[in-house]
């Protein structure tokens, strides 16, 4: 009895495809459950958002202007080059998972990686972003201190003097150098040591990597070349309000209360302006923290490419990380608009 | 080690293992993907919270003994408490009992265990994600601990803004501890959805499923669209504490009534996560100790899932005194109403399913029939509280108090140890003293509605929540609510022992003692690793009569496996 259960089991193991677990009965039902799981992974991702799209939706509902006035300081350029370039990693992963449905291994860890660069060129373009405002003062509503004048903090790194960026620009970079370095010695240690495997794995890595530098020199030379970015031109030309507005926190409370009720309600808008920072920088923050994630989700995906597990029985994770990274993708779509493209 | 090898050798035939006894040492249960193992780990961690918070209760509640505090000037030092600390004592008593008791109780521990062998499956549909959720749990709670070891924590456990934001507390550190228990619930509620989804055997319809399936599924429901506002809520007060970002923040522009509606569209329904499961686990209780087809199963199975999606609408009658507009707070008490009616659709048809049943008065039933009673309290309650005129003298009252503890501890605490004692000998494979264990069920009881009673009667007479002194007139109701504490404790300890006892040195059962037809009681106790020896044999979980008592196995097996001459006829089906 003992022996022809343990005999059947064994059996059973046999049948069992090399990926399927032991608690499913067939692929299907395995196929089945992760995609279940994966939408209902994507309802709660929603949700999640969906608070902040409230607070968003609240606030400009309350105060239309503080809207209008603060979304000139974002570039719309280099929200759209994003955009574009999420809307082509969208492209390249549903590729991928066609090619995973027909056992391309090699097709998927292709366009795995060229995902994967997208997605860091994204991060990189992003840093340029974060680093212009920050050096501008423009910061969440406790720590807003632009001045109106555009004028930028001197840079103070030697490094970063020399190479002609800001401080925070390189602060932002230093996680990706180290990673950098880190992948590359990685990858030629896996060579020497015969896995080749490996030694590809983190190669890709490298060159993911080197999409966010990319996306960084890219962001960097367009802000050069126009002088700021739409933003920078666009406040200086037309910034009076803002200008007049925008005071440091000392002259605020040292407002005396003889001044005129309509000068109040400006003192109040322009402290306000630090609101929409707020919520951008949630928004805009929590989506690249899903794309840092997504990125790491494709790396196994890419590594399971180049292990050839993919087979026409087998594919789900491809499909799972794929449809993880449309919500992404589609995140962005509805950021985009609501806080670049609000006139 | 070797002579157990040997003994094999000699004797031929291999020991019977189990789930329990199937390996061995710490990392076989750290890294166990075993959803009964899981689920045991569970249980020890909500079991150590709700000891943890219940010691805080009794402090909270011997501090109150006296009008004046009776520990404000006590000199010992540590159990000295002022108002501050007795502000950080309610916080983390509420904090710990909702987030890493009350929520994951009954779905985590329990459901865990039982719902894939409802099944007859082997596991959830991913282990590893269960794993997951057990691990943020205990990082979770373990945030909230540290809370309370640095600084404790003075906000309530609804952390409102603005006070959070000022407070000189660790609210990162709670409140981070809250989101990540958060991401254990919503694993434990993907992996529910999806393993009832998609792991029934072929032969169970959705309408055939056991009760407590479909409340899990319920439950589950709400914790996976529910769960992640909460998440983001709280992120956002972290936000606005570390940086400033001004959204809740007065001071700054922000509107701390916003984060009313974000907590309550969280918490509102929350309070259904913690009462659905035990609804299904009544549902289980009842039929199966009046051996009786359950009374309206479409009814209840519907009610859940009308619970779990109305539950939705409702969360502005947290919110009467705040300053929304009129026509919200009327609307949103309407639909307060609304909600009572499917709950009470599942109370009458508890009713009707004892109506003419044979009734086994052990433990279990004991505790599913003080469920009803006390559920019927804290819902009705509800109602009065659900009212906007009424509503405006019983906010924030020890009435508020009374009701939801009814509800939590009256509801959810009671079906938690009905379900531990009717699953126990399942999960150890040994039974439990009856005798004691009704004991330990009446004193509960007696302890419970001893300590909250008298709080709907100085709520109602304008005692407020929260405070640490308070008026001579009240001293009589607290003292009451006080010694009623400590007799609920005893019988909470004592229902403790009786189950540990049992677990150690209890007799020893078979696969079904109970006579129950869900699937889990056709493996053997306790179940062996892959849960079921056989594929288990799909059955009505509520036709009790397809089974019968086997003398020789000292266990209830299914009509097919008995000599047909031997086996009475089957009854009429009667409702
Ligand atoms: C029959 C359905 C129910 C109704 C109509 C109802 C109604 C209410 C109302 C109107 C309040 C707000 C009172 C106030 O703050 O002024 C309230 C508070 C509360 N209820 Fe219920 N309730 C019901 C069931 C439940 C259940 C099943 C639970 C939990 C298992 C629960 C837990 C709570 C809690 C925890 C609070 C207090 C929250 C706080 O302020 O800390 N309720 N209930
Ligand atoms: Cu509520």
């Amino acid at each position: 009895m003992a022996l022809a259960e343990s005999t059947q089991e064994h059996h059973e193991h046999h049948e069992h495809g090399e990926f399927i677990a032991h608690h499913f009965d067939t692929p299907e039902q395995q196929f089945d459950s992760g995609k279940l799981g994966i939408w209902i992974f994507l309802v709660t991702e929603v949700l999640f958002f969906s608070g902040l799209f409230v607070a968003y939706t609240l606030w400009r509902y309350h105060h239309p202007q503080i809207f209008e006035q603060a979304h000139v300081h974002l570039d719309k350029y280099l929200g759209a080059a994003n955009t574009v370039v999420l809307l082509f990693s969208s492209l390249t992963i549903a590729w991928g998972v066609r090619c995973a449905q027909l056992g391309k291994n090699q097709a998927v860890a292709i366009l795995t990686l060229i995902t994967m660069v997208c997605a860091a060129i994204f991060i990189g373009v992003k840093a340029v972003e974060y680093s212009h405002k920050w050096d501008m003062g423009i910061l969440v509503r406790s720590a807003f201190t632009y001045d109106g004048s555009g004028h930028h903090h001197e840079a103070t790194l030697p490094i970063a003097k020399s190479l002609g960026v800001s401080d925070w620009l390189i602060w932002l970079s230093i996680v990706p150098t180290i990673l950098l370095v880190g992948f590359a010695f990685l990858s030629t240690f896996m060579y020497l040591t015969q896995k080749p495997l490996w030694g590809k794995f983190w190669a890709g890595m490298v060159v993911t990597i080197g999409g966010y530098f990319l996306g960084a020199i890219a962001g960097h030379i367009y802000m050069k070349v126009t002088d700021g970015g739409v933003g920078g031109k666009h406040v200086r030309a037309h910034s009076e309000p803002l200008v007049l507005l925008a005071a440091s926190d000392e002259q605020k409370h040292g407002d005396d209360h003889d001044h005129a009720q309509d000068h109040t309600a400006k003192q109040k808008l322009d402290r306000d302006i630090g609101i929409f920072f707020s919520i951008y920088y949630c928004m805009t923050g929590l989506h690249a923290i899903h794309i840092i994630a997504g990125i790491v989700a494709l790396s196994w995906i890419f590594y399971r490419s180049l292990a050839n597990h993919w087979r026409p029985d087998y594919f789900g994770p491809v499909d799972y990380v794929g449809l993880y990274w449309h919500l992404v993708d589609l995140i962005w779509i509805y950021l985009f608009p609501m806080l670049y493209l609000i006139d | 080690m070797a002579t157990a090898d040997v003994r094999r050798e000699l004797f031929g035939h291999a020991e019977q293992t189990n789930y329990l006894t199937h390996s061995r040492g710490f990392l076989s249960w750290a890294l166990t993907l075993d959803h009964k193992r899981i689920g045991i780990m569970y249980l020890v961690g909500v079991s150590a919270a709700l000891i943890i918070a219940g010691i805080f209760a009794l402090m909270l509640r011997a501090h109150l003994y006296y009008a004046n505090g009776t520990f404000a000037d006590a000199s010992w030092g540590l159990l000295q408490v002022d108002n501050a600390r007795y502000n950080q004592l309610f916080t983390l008593h509420g904090a710990i009992m909702v987030f890493s008791f009350i929520i994951p109780s009954i779905p985590a521990a329990l459901g865990n265990f039982v719902l894939p062998m409802m099944l007859g499956a082997k596991d959830v549909a991913f282990p590893r994600l269960n794993l997951a959720s057990f691990y943020l749990w205990v990082i979770g709670t373990g945030f909230l601990v540290a809370a309370l070891l640095t600084t404790g924590l003075d906000t309530g456990w609804t952390f409102y803004t603005p006070y959070s934001i000022r407070t000189s507390t660790h609210v990162v550190f709670a409140t981070f501890g809250a989101f990540v228990l958060g991401f254990s619930s919503i694993f434990t509620g993907i992996n529910f959805l999806v393993t009832i989804n998609t792991m029934r055997p072929r032969g169970m319809d959705w309408f055939h499923m056991p009760l407590f399936l479909w409340a899990l599924y319920a439950t589950a429901i709400i914790q996976v669209l529910a769960t992640p506002v909460l998440g983001i809520t709280l992120l956002l007060l972290i936000a606005e504490r570390v940086m400033g970002i001004g959204i809740f923040d007065p001071d700054m522009g922000g509107d701390p009534v916003l984060f009313q509606h974000f907590f309550w569209f969280y918490s509102h329904p929350a309070v259904y996560i913690m009462i659905l499961p035990a609804m299904g686990v009544i549902s289980e209780l009842i039929s199966v100790y009046s051996q009786k087809r359950i009374f309206g199963y479409t009814f209840i199975a519907f009610s859940s899932v009308a619970i779990a999606l109305l539950g939705f609408l409702v969360w502005g009658h947290h919110m009467f005194t705040s300053g929304q507009s009129v026509v919200m707070s009327m609307i949103f008490s309407a639909i307060t109403f609304s909600v009572a009616i499917p709950s009470a659709v599942k109370v009458f048809n508890w009713l009707a399913t004892l109506y003419k049943g044979s009734i086994l008065l052990s433990t279990p039933m004991c505790y599913a029939l003080s469920f009803i009673f006390l559920f019927g309290i804290g819902g009705l309650t509800g109602l009065f509280l659900g009212a906007l005129a009424t509503d405006i003298h019983l906010h924030d009252t020890y009435f508020v108090v009374a009701h939801f503890h009814y509800v939590m501890v009256g509801g959810t605490l009671t079906a938690l140890f009905g379900g531990l004692f009717h699953w126990w000998p399942k999960m150890f494979g040994r039974m439990y003293d009856d005798f004691l264990g009704r004991i330990g069920c009446f004193l509960v009881f007696l302890g419970f509605n001893l300590t909250f009673f008298p709080q709907f009667v100085m709520g109602s007479r304008g005692m407020p929540r929260r405070y640490a002194t308070y008026d001579l007139e009240f001293q009589v109701f607290h003292q009451w609510s006080t010694i009623g504490a400590f007799v609920l404790g005893i019988g909470i300890v004592l229902s403790f022992g009786v189950l540990i006892y049992a677990a150690l040195y209890g007799r020893k059962v078979t696969g079904n003692p109970f006579g129950a037809a869900s699937l889990e009681w056709q493996s053997s106790s306790p179940p062996s690793f892959h849960n079921f020896d056989h594929k288990p044999i799909i059955n009505d979980p509520y036709d009790f009569d397809s089974l019968v008592y086997d003398e020789t196995l000292d266990s209830f097996v299914l009509r097919e496996f008995m000599d047909p001459k031997q086996v009475p006829e089957r009854q009429p089906v009667a409702h």
